[in-house]
């Protein structure tokens, strides 16, 4: 099942194993991610890429156990950190983790601080909540730590509110707030996706240097390849509530296997390409309500779907070093796919 | 902020005005006046009647009974009042601490129930005691007032004899000993809970729809992922977001505090400005009645103000100037 290059290193620093959530809809539950698998080593940058709707972000918020309460509940699996499986802790516990060992940034910086409290206050909160210093100290750290993600006039900064700040100042006050603590890892979701283009650069080069500086480990959720090719180091590209596949950059981007990822990259708009209209991919991801329970789930949109893709679910497995896919196409145990390459269909 | 409250504060001049005129014509299209109150009730001679009507001024044209009125009023006379016989301000002024009283009191325990009871079910919504909490507020809400006080008149004072069944102090204590202040918290307790519980409905249901509102925000979300514990995040972060809007309901509970409850000051015999209002009426004190609408209005729109600054106390999101 999954490559063994992991294993070989170091134990990493977060390793999520068979990860199920769901959702209760009308007193049933349904599963928004399923068995989905993956480490982030230490000092390691890793994507996760997918269309809205593919679980991203409920995979993240699983990891912090945010998941709206009474309504999203991880069913199975295990996430450990630094080998302590976190999914199973009590909610006090939890809170000596989030915020100090394991932080996030959401996508609106413009909702996601508190209108009423100042800057300055906000940060120092998560300073006081981890640590038992003075307020004091904690207000001098909130203005060192705003000034090292480049506010300028942080020592008035920190005695404003939000609405007084641009989306991008917001954003880099949650990345300040994020890594007060030094967390050993950031869950980044959509950082950048309700900021202007110029805007959204510059947050990805403040993340870049403050992960090489306090050498932290990053989960970047986007949507975004361009983002993933900048900065990440492996990725994981998510359909429908599961992986399809992993591998790192370069690899991907150079030798994508899945047809997902493929229509991916196809439907990303090239500078110097003249086309009428930009590649899409038709269709819609399956709501998790009807979503098909054997078979592919990219199986109705995708173009080299065989009858055999609605009947067998296609498993995570190596298809190169450093490389997994989830395609029948890669089957080697499975004839039709087999056949197929024999026939000389190209296979991508 | 001054700038903002001088400006205001001008802005009332025209409304007191309007109001002014409103409150004197409707003070005399009102069926009788307080003529029989201002002259000798033994003398019926018709002469002396007449000439008394002509002497003070009930013969005149309106525009000039009003004029004579405001500008009376304007100077700080509000006339004399026909039933007691003495300045209107003075029988208002002997009236208004025991209203104050009454009212800080009521207000504070709807304030300390309401809130109680809105943190609750904001914080554990659609839940047995969040229902239970509903279902007593709607209740209270739709008993009157009088029937409120009428049974705890009943229960608690005939029956279990806990509290006095009217009045604001015992005659018999002393002024100014401890006993007499004692006394006075004694007689105001019971109104003050008919006034207070039942009137706990607006601010608890706004409190909870409120908190749960925020409570879904992405505020939320963020102060839960720096490790916030459950109990600070409603405590502090939804609360204090939470309190905006009940600021409007601020501005109209400051009216009711001078301005009295008219019904349970009746019904209690607690002699404040809302019985003062109804006996005003029964007894065509049309002075002291016109003096007491003119406050009230001018409360009410004090409130606004008041309810008005606050909003940019307590959100910094407003600026007022």
């Amino acid at each position: 099942m999954t490559g063994n290059y992991t294993t070989k290193k170091t134990t990493p620093l977060l390793q999520v194993r068979n990860l199920q959530t769901g959702f209760k809809i009308d007193r049933k539950f349904y599963n928004a991610v399923e068995n989905v698998s993956f480490n982030v080593d230490r000092k390691q940058i890793v994507g996760i890429v997918g269309e809205s709707g593919c679980g991203k972000s409920v995979m993240s918020l699983s990891i912090m156990q945010l998941l709206p309460n009474g309504i999203g509940k991880i069913r199975g699996g295990e996430i450990d950190f630094e080998g302590l499986n976190i999914s199973e802790l009590s909610d006090k516990k939890m809170n000596k983790i989030r915020g100090k060992e394991i932080s996030m940034i959401f996508q609106e910086p413009m909702t996601s601080l508190n209108p009423v409290f100042t800057i300055g206050y906000q940060i120092e909160e998560v300073i006081l909540n981890h640590e038992s210093i003075s307020k004091k100290e904690a207000r001098l750290r909130s203005i060192a730590l705003l000034k090292s993600v480049g506010i300028p006039r942080a020592d008035k900064i920190v005695n404003e509110y939000p609405h007084q700040l641009s989306g991008g100042m917001r954003q880099r006050v949650m990345i300040a707030m994020a890594i007060a603590c030094q967390p050993k890892l950031l869950i980044a979701d959509e950082p950048t996706t309700a900021l202007d283009v110029t805007v959204q650069a510059q947050i990805l080069e403040l993340l870049k240097d403050i992960q090489e500086t306090n050498d932290m480990s990053i989960i970047l959720i986007t949507h975004d390849l361009g983002v993933v090719a900048e900065i990440c180091d492996e990725v994981i590209v998510m359909y429908a509530g599961k992986i399809v596949e992993k591998a790192t950059v370069d690899e991907l981007f150079n030798n994508p296997k899945h047809p997902y990822t493929d229509l991916l990259m196809k439907a990303i708009p090239k500078m110097d390409e003249d086309v009428e209209k930009l590649a899409t991919i038709d269709g819609l991801v399956p709501s998790i309500i009807n979503m098909p329970q054997i078979g592919c789930r990219f199986a109705n949109r995708c173009p080299k779907a065989m009858p055999e893709c609605l009947t067998v679910t296609p498993q995570l497995g190596e298809v190169e070093p450093q490389h997994e896919a989830a395609c029948l196409l890669y089957d080697e145990s499975w004839p039709a796919g087999e056949e197929r390459q024999r026939e000389g269909v190209p296979v991508l | 902020m001054l700038k903002y409250t001088i400006r205001r504060l001008l802005g009332m001049i025209p409304m007191l005005i309007l109001i002014s005129i409103v409150v004197f014509t409707l003070a005399k299209l009102m069926p009788g006046d307080s003529l029989s109150g201002e002259i000798d009730p033994l003398n019926t001679n018709p002469e002396y009647i007449a000439e008394m009507r002509e002497k003070l001024g009930y013969n005149e044209p309106l525009p000039v009974q009003y004029f004579d009125w405001i500008t009376g009023f304007l100077q700080g006379d509000f006339g004399k009042s026909t039933r007691f016989k003495v300045p209107v301000a003075d029988v208002i002024i002997e009236k208004i601490p025991n209203t104050l009283f009454l009212g800080v009191m009521s207000l504070l325990i709807t304030y300390i129930l309401a809130f109680l009871m809105g943190m609750y079910s904001g914080r554990k919504p659609y839940t047995i005691g969040d229902n239970a909490i509903a279902g007593v507020n709607y209740i209270m809400l739709a008993i009157p007032s009088f029937v409120a006080a009428v049974f705890a008149i009943y229960f608690f004072s005939f029956h279990l004899n806990w509290f006095p069944f009217g009045g604001s102090v015992d005659i018999l204590v002393e002024e100014g000993t401890l006993d007499y202040w004692f006394s006075r918290l004694h007689h105001v307790l019971l109104p003050a809970l008919v006034l207070g519980a039942m009137s706990t409905a607006s601010y608890t249901q706004f409190l909870r729809n409120d908190i749960i509102e925020n409570s879904r925000k992405d505020f939320v979300r963020t102060a839960r992922a720096k490790g916030t514990p459950l109990k600070k995040i409603y405590n502090v972060h939804i609360l204090r977001n939470s309190i905006i809007p009940l600021v409007t309901f601020l501005g109209f509970d400051f009216a009711a505090l001078i301005g009295g409850a008219i019904i349970t000051e009746t019904i209690f015999t607690y002699p404040g400005i809302g019985q003062l209002f109804l006996d005003s009426v029964t007894s065509r004190d049309y002075p002291t009645l016109m003096a007491l609408t003119m406050l009230l209005s001018f409360l009410t729109l004090a409130g606004n103000l008041i309810a008005d600054i606050l909003y940019g106390i307590v959100d910094p999101r407003i600026r007022l100037d």
